[in-house]
């Protein structure tokens, strides 16, 4: 048959309901790191190298093109830069010369004098020239692509697309534009993954666990992604294109409807009312909130800031990303978590090493405690943002009490530094999450030291059930309403209350509609949940 | 030859935007021209050594062209600095 592919469907778990269609970008692992080759013509990988270098600035004068379009000029001009970059003689007499005497591939000295570049920009003293390390290692790393014909691992040329991959890492999605992503599926992954965490926030179809073989399947193809029915069809036929608009056209109905509760309150039938708030990874997720009608930012996962980059970001960054989010709010709260980095989310630059067992391993407030100067310098940014809106500050993974003073300890000399300094600063609201067994079972003496208590529901469930949430084999012992848990939730809100302090739920728990009921009976305060579910949950508390 | 100083007074200094620019100006002009801060030269024509400079705000540079054009190519990149760094 000459259409062997046509049609071809895979069933997987889904992980965020939902019926899209588009084209699909299929994203590769990089197969092989760069490996040093000894070639015996340097002259012909000279030409090689010109080639990807001319290649590369085509590739960057479409983006700059682009950029000016969707940006405008000032913020495209980067791209114009790495165009001139990929010209300058010194770089490019450099890399020859690599090939030259040491007689080895041009992929090879392209990294390796980028590296040489970069670690010239990270040595001066300007910490905006020490930015530009990025961008040398940047027009590097695309030459290499381009030396090694992976052209397409350039995210930001995307058009919206179903995303198919074997797994993807935090670090890759953060770098996606976030509006041209229609749908994930997925070989591996597991239900509590941040792809699915990401999904849900993008309100976007999203399979896990596709039994597909990905050398069949390639950038272009069309795909139909159904969440409901858990399927992906890749090369569907006409048939099955008009029954796909036909469900499109059902959920949309079904949206339309929901915008209907905007402006209305999160109200039960006898009048007792709930937060609902919403949880956001970046800036540019505030536009979904705001959309959504959330009451406030129940939790600002401020990691992102620090995923899918080279080096730290500054307080200044911090400072105003913070800033952004909380005008944006107006007077509304906005919960910023401080860094919790480690376990699943890495960037290769805090040089965290490998553990044996990192969900139990050095992480979050561990490492702000164990390393005060990055903690510090995060803290300085929000104590500065607090000034420009109503923010709260919220720690995670704590365990003791004796932690909370520790970190009390370190704000206390933050301030003092600001205090010196003359600069403008407020001591906001600071809370805790509360995710492991720990902090549940002290959460009386915990209540009395802070001003709120946020029930972090995935850890606190991994923990408590001691079942890894990234290992796919123990889905079908994963039992996200266990009473432990549950109970758990109650013992935490009781224990808030006695102290005159406020409770609410930010793991995936607080958007489960089938707890929502419960959770109001309990007494919770607050569910923090995925922008799209807000009004949903609000529907459900209403109907109560 | 040309040369003129000139003491940045943009906040940022050179910084990348700004230095792309000039390097293309520069390019325009068949002259060599280099820019000196501290008895350190570059190539105003190369992008990383300007940069690579770290001019910041309140700092003299000696701006030097030499060729054909160098008179209108030290216009023009005065013109430049004075509007834009």
């Amino acid at each position: 048959m000459a259409e062997e592919f046509s049609g071809k469907k895979f069933s997987g778990k889904t992980v965020y309901n939902g019926v899209t269609m588009g084209k699909v970008l299929v994203l590769r692992k990089d197969q092989e790191q760069i490996r040093r080759k000894r070639v015996e013509n340097p002259e012909s990988e000279i030409e090689r190298m010109q080639r990807a270098a001319e290649a590369s600035k085509q590739q960057l004068a479409a983006l700059y093109d682009k950029a000016v379009k969707e940006v405008g000029e000032s913020s495209a001009a980067i791209f114009e830069v790495h165009q001139m970059m990929l010209e300058d003689e010194d770089y490019l007499d450099a890399i020859c010369h690599v090939i030259r005497t040491e007689m080895v591939n041009a992929e090879y000295a392209a990294a390796i004098t980028g590296d040489n570049f970069a670690a010239m920009f990270a040595g001066m003293e300007d910490e905006y020239m020490q930015a530009r390390a990025a961008d040398v290692k940047d027009i590097s790393a695309r030459l290499v692509r381009n030396l090694s014909g992976q052209g397409s691992a350039d995210f930001s040329a995307m058009e919206p697309s179903v995303i198919v991959a074997d797994d993807l890492s935090p670090s890759e999605t953060v770098q996606m534009d976030k509006k041209k992503i229609l749908a994930f599926v997925t070989v591996h992954g597991s239900t509590n993954s941040h792809t699915a965490i990401l999904a849900r926030m993008m309100n976007i179809p999203a399979l896990i666990g596709v039994q597909m073989d990905l050398s069949e399947i390639s950038t272009g193809m069309t795909a139909i992604v159904d969440g409901t029915a858990g399927e992906v069809i890749f090369e569907p036929t006409e048939f099955q294109c008009s029954e796909a608009e036909k469900k499109i056209a059902g959920e949309q109905e079904k949206l339309r409807l929901l915008q209907e509760l905007k402006g209305k309150k999160n109200e039960t039938h006898d009048g007792r009312t709930i937060n609902i708030y919403a949880n956001i990874g970046s800036v540019s997720d505030v536009g979904y909130v705001l959309e959504n009608d959330a009451g406030g930012i129940g939790l600002f996962r401020s990691e992102f800031l620090y995923l899918g980059r080279e080096d730290f970001p500054s307080e200044e960054e911090q400072f105003q990303a913070y800033k952004q989010v909380v005008q944006m709010m107006g007077q509304k709260k906005v919960i910023i978590r401080t860094l919790d980095i480690g376990a699943d989310k890495q960037a290769d630059y805090f040089g965290l090493g490998k553990e044996d067992n990192p969900a139990l391993g050095y992480r979050a407030i561990r490492i702000c405690i164990k390393q005060p100067d990055i903690f510090k310098t995060q803290l300085r940014a929000l104590l500065r943002a607090a000034v420009y809106g109503n923010l709260s500050i919220m720690y995670p993974m704590i365990i003791s009490a004796e932690e909370v003073r520790q970190i009390y300890a370190i704000v206390a000399e933050v301030e003092e530094e600001l205090k010196q300094a003359r600069i403008p600063y407020r001591i906001p609201e600071q809370g805790i999450m509360i995710e492991t067994p720990a902090a549940v079972m002290i959460s009386d003496e915990l209540a009395q030291l802070v001003d709120f208590f946020s029930i972090g529901t995935n850890d606190l469930t991994q923990y408590t059930l001691a079942i890894d949430r990234q290992n796919q084999r123990l889905e079908d012992f994963y039992n996200p309403h266990h009473k432990a848990v549950l109970r758990m939730i109650q013992i935490v809100v009781d224990n808030a209350h006695k102290c005159g302090k406020w409770a609410g739920i930010c793991g995936e728990l607080g958007a489960d509609m089938t707890l929502t009921e419960t959770f109001v009976n309990m007494g919770v305060d607050e569910l923090s949940v995925a922008p799209p579910m807000v009004l949903k949950v609000r529907e459900k508390v209403r109907a109560m | 030859m040309k040369e003129f100083t000139y003491v940045i007074t943009d906040k940022e200094g050179i910084h990348a935007r700004p230095a792309g620019e000039l390097v293309k100006l520069a390019k325009s002009y068949t002259s060599s021209v280099s820019v000196i801060k501290e008895g350190k030269k570059a190539d105003a024509k190369k992008v990383f050594g300007l940069m690579g400079l770290g001019v910041k705000q309140g700092m003299e540079i000696t701006v030097q062209a030499e060729g054909d054009d160098e008179d209108a190519a030290a216009a023009a990149l005065e013109a430049f600095l004075k509007e834009n760094l």
